[in-house]
């Protein structure tokens, strides 16, 4: 089948896709977007977190046929252009990425915390990550960046 | 004049490409590939009787199916030993493909090769292996009991045996002839290094070029390159390898080769075609490695002061199917057992086992957690025992500052005498017992039970070689626009190495850490080295880095003392600011950029730069090699000595017995500190996975053998949710066996967790915690033994 969607501000458009393939794997293999990382293809690490429609999904649970025209962000779709986003900035400054696998979808579900809840409390930011694996940074630091990103948008709203 | 960069916490240049999602990992390279999937054993034990392919060779897009029959030469093999030892009597090493015997569920049977993966398994799921099922061995019971046998020729299933002593007299006399004594035992469950990207493998071959290129997710490109040739049978230098960026390693990846890392070079070879095979979580859980899995029995004899006079450890150690890692594990517990302390006599004796499961060798830690937990364990029940403050007890028994270097009269994991060349850890125990409130503990203790909670503190110590040989080395060249690059043949899967080794050479050649790029794990750009594990890249690689950039300065003031005349000698320039200089007249100076085009003396220019470079322009030096650049190597004479102290508080549900940690604090000493940002997060990421180990992860097995939990849903890897604020602080003992004075940082922060955590359990509860990890239904169980016990003694 063809699915056809928008994705990080652009249409796409993919062909013969099977139907049981996951919109993770219409991303890496079918639209030139490898940002998304494939770790369990079962929804428990969270490491292929995109928004679908501006909700936070794992691409490796949605049917590709279930994105037909609706529109999806990635890890390449936060930044504008050059200028990071302040999530992608403040993981820099807090130290918050090691190996980076798990990063491209920590950046989508602490983005999505942000734009909800302006101000979130710490138990807040481990709950909205609680869906992510990271093995790497036991979150210190994830939490660090979180909370800074949220003081930085908090300051430009 | 620059400020120096080593100690600084700067940001990590390797991070905005990862965060844009511009990281290239494995499976994000060899589009159009031909894709690899295997069949595996579904049984743990077994003779293969027969394999059908009939039902698969109609499946559109197949184009290899694979057995053990067909691999030529030494690619039917087994698989090499990569560590012999003379202790490891009965060594077996898987075959690529399994040779008429499976020895664990998940070992590779069948390789498939189709034009997609999804294609590769509908063709691998129509292939019919037909097994005869063997008797399963099945954890360290059934393999000491040694009625079943893995390897019909490996007898009580015994891989190895080996006993050490340090020299200090018969450690049974010394325990049978101490005031008091004591004896434990322990029992560590299984569990796995389990980086979120798992394995994968690339391969081309350039049939015009006779070259093999290789992409593998590893930790040692250099090693596997060597590996592959040997099978291969190619010349070394027609094969290439190299490490994209890697999605976490812990041990894991520094196993070479896998199977899938020499059959699909091969493949790719026979078909003429690019093959890459990516590693699904279920084949990572079933097919890589795991580790931990020890019982130990400790017997112990010390004085009123609690100062051990005897320590006899006995270790039986579950190394699953295969050895190709050697005895690498239990080497490293028997010798890191004793950690910060001094003990009389000690003896230790491990019998490594095989049992018909996964692979064990090294993940982060690699036999200390086991060894500290043993040590520590044994600190607490003196303490009990003698009715003694737990930090009093360990008090007595630390190395003193003024006894280093301190032979411990083993010999380490890297061959060499068990020496520790610097700590302080009297000061070490001091401001963990601070940093976590030991003093204040009984009020807190208090009050919390005052509102009917219960807490416990915990306190434990380690020492863990480091920066191990043989070697590192890098290649350091200054470009004519004035970059850097430094090459290191190691590898990096997060460890900030573009960044750390960058502030190395950037204070050597007086440059920004900017103007320095780092390339690991190519073995296109630089071909020796070991790899990255064993807490060993920046002592070894770092200190290589600073040895080739003082070549490189040296050879810098050479080239600009002839180029500005004038009676200049090089020594007296420096490199500041991206200048060659006159100390006593910055003013005299000379671009390091110009230095670099002139240290290649050119018959051409072809622009205004390289003008300077030609035979009517220049004052050249003479006998100069050309090119800016050098090559340095770095080889320890042993290893370097890092040590930590952990605490920790945790509060136990007196109802649904729930464990949760409160505050959990590390002081930590690595020698010098080239990042603080990066070794913080270092020690961050190794305590999370020691709360892992200590409380969720365990990889479980059946009676028959089938792991039960081989997903991410069962096997419980911490989220933010579960791992607390870690609060640490830092001590410098700088190591003198190295120019920088580096210890390793890598591993530290898993060691002494399960060791900790038990202890404020145990401290929490009033009962012994003797195995780990420990789930709330087992705290329960616990509770009710005690109950059980006490209603027996009172009836």
């Amino acid at each position: 089948m063809r699915v056809t969607f928008t994705v990080n501000g652009r249409s796409a458009e993919a062909d013969d896709v099977w139907e049981g393939e996951s919109l993770l794997y219409v991303l890496r293999e079918r639209v030139g977007l490898p940002g998304s990382k494939n770790a369990c293809e079962q929804g428990e690490c969270g490491s292929c977190t995109v928004y679908l429609d501006d909700v936070p999904v794992c691409s490796c649970l949605v049917a590709a046929g279930q994105v037909q025209d609706r529109q999806v962000r990635t890890v390449e779709g936060l930044a504008d252009g050059d200028r990071l986003d302040p999530v992608q900035a403040c993981f820099i400054k807090a130290g918050a990425v090691q190996c980076g696998f798990c990063t491209p979808g920590l950046l989508v579900q602490a983005h999505d915390l942000i734009e909800r809840n302006p101000e979130p409390s710490d138990p807040e930011i481990r709950e909205a990550l609680a869906g992510n694996l990271c093995r790497c940074t036991g979150y210190e630091k994830i939490l660090d960046a979180v909370r800074e990103a949220a003081a930085i948008k908090a300051g430009i709203a | 004049m620059n400020d120096k960069l080593v100690g600084q916490p700067l940001v990590r240049k390797e991070d905005p490409r990862l965060l844009r999602g511009d990281g290239r990992y494995l499976d994000d390279l060899g589009r159009g590939a031909l894709a690899a999937a295997f069949v595996r054993s579904p049984v743990a034990h077994a003779r293969i009787t027969g394999i059908d392919v009939d039902e698969a060779l109609d499946v559109e897009g197949l184009v290899a199916i694979y057995t053990h029959e067909d691999l030529p030469g030494r690619i039917a093999e087994p698989l090499p030993l990569l560590i012999p030892h003379p202790d490891l009597t009965h060594p077996r090493t898987p075959y690529c493909l399994a040779n008429g015997e499976v020895n664990h569920v998940g070992e590779a049977v069948v390789m498939v090769v189709a034009t997609d993966r999804y294609l590769a398994e509908d063709v691998a799921e129509r292939i019919r292996v037909t097994y005869e099922d063997l008797p399963p061995v099945v954890g360290i019971d059934q393999a000491r009991a040694g009625e079943r046998l893995v390897h019909e020729d490996a007898p009580g299933n015994v891989a190895a045996r080996s006993v050490q002593t340090n020299g200090k007299g018969e450690a049974h006399e010394a325990i049978a002839s101490a005031p008091h004594r004591l004896a434990l035992d322990l029992h560590i469950e299984r569990s796995a290094s389990m980086p979120m990207e798992g394995k994968g493998v690339l391969a081309h071959w350039d049939a015009d070029d006779r070259t093999l290129r290789v992409h593998s997710s590893t930790q040692t490109s250099t090693s596997v390159r060597l590996a592959v040739a040997a099978k291969l049978e190619l010349p070394p230098d027609r094969v290439e390898v190299i490490t994209p960026d890697v999605g976490g390693g812990f041990g894991v990846k520094i196993v070479h080769p896998w199977p899938e890392e020499i059959l699909v070079p091969w493949a790719a070879m026979t078909l003429g075609r690019d093959v890459k095979w990516v590693e699904d979580r279920r084949e990572h859980f079933t097919s890589s490695a795991h580790e931990r899995a020890q019982q130990q029995h400790v017997e112990v004899g010390f004085d009123e002061a609690g100062r051990l006079l005897g320590l006899s450890v006995e270790i039986w150690h579950d190394n699953g199917a295969y050895v190709p890692y050697g005895i690498i594990v239990p080497i490293v517990t028997s010798t890191q057992l004793l950690g910060p302390y001094k003990v009389g006599a000690y003896r230790v004796e491990f019998t490594s086992l095989y049992t018909n499961t996964v692979i064990v060798t090294p993940y982060r830690g690699a036999g200390r957690p086991q060894g500290v937990f043993a040590m520590e364990r044994t600190m607490d029940a003196i303490a009990e025992y003698l009715g003694m403050d737990r930090l009093a007890v360990r008090e007595a028994n630390l190395i003193q500052p003024e006894e280093m270097p301190y032979d411990q009269g083993l010999v380490f994991q890297d061959g060499r005498p068990l020496i520790y060349d610097s700590g302080d850890y009297p000061t070490m125990l001091r401001m963990i017992r601070d940093l976590v409130g030991w003093d204040g503990f009984e009020a807190e203790r208090a009050a919390a039970a005052a509102e009917g909670r219960r807490i416990g503190i915990g306190i434990g110590a380690y020492v863990e070689g480091t920066g191990m040989g043989p070697y590192e080395g890098a290649h350091v060249k200054v470009e004519t626009t004035g970059e850097v690059v430094v090459s290191t043949g190691l590898t990096t899967q997060g460890q900030g190495h573009y960044t750390s080794l960058a502030q190395i050479a950037a204070d050597v050649l007086g440059v920004g850490v900017g103007d320095v790029t780092v390339i690991t794990g190519d073995t296109r750009r630089f071909k020796y080295a070991v790899g990255t594990f064993a807490s060993r890249a920046i002592v070894t690689s770092g200190n290589a880095v600073a040895i080739a950039a003082a070549k490189v300065a040296e050879k810098a003031k050479r080239i600009a003392a002839a180029a500005l005349g004038d009676g200049v000698a090089p020594e007296d320039l420096e490199l500041v600011d991206g200048r060659v200089r006159r100390r006593a007249d910055p003013a005299t100076a000379i671009d390091l950029r110009t230095v670099a085009v002139l240290s290649n003396p050119l018959r051409y220019a072809f622009d205004e730069e390289t003008k300077a470079a030609t035979q009517f322009a220049a004052a050249t030096a003479t006998g100069e090699e050309p090119g800016l650049e050098a090559t340095g190597y770095y080889m320890p004479e042993r290893s370097t000595y890092a040590a930590g102290a952990h605490g920790v508080v945790v509060e136990t549900d007196p109802e649904t017995a729930d464990i949760r940690i409160l505050r959990y604090c590390v002081v930590h000493d690595c020698g010098v500190v080239v990042n603080p940002r990066i070794v913080e997060g270092q020690v961050h990421g190794g305590v999370a996975q020691g709360i892992g180990g200590a409380l969720y992860e365990r990889i479980v097995y059946d009676d028959a053998g089938q792991l039960v939990n081989a997903s991410y849903m069962d096997f419980l890897i911490p989220f933010a949710t579960e791992v607390p604020h870690i609060q640490t602080a830092h001590m410098v003992t700088a190591s003198g066996l190295n120019p920088l004075g580096l210890k390793g940082a890598g591993e530290a922060g898993v060691i002494p967790t399960s060791a900790v955590v038990a202890s404020a359990i145990e401290d929490a509860e009033g009962l012994a915690v003797r195995r780990m990890p420990i789930s709330p239904s087992e705290l329960y169980e616990l509770r009710k033994a005690r109950q059980a016990r006490k209603e027996q003694v009172s009836a």
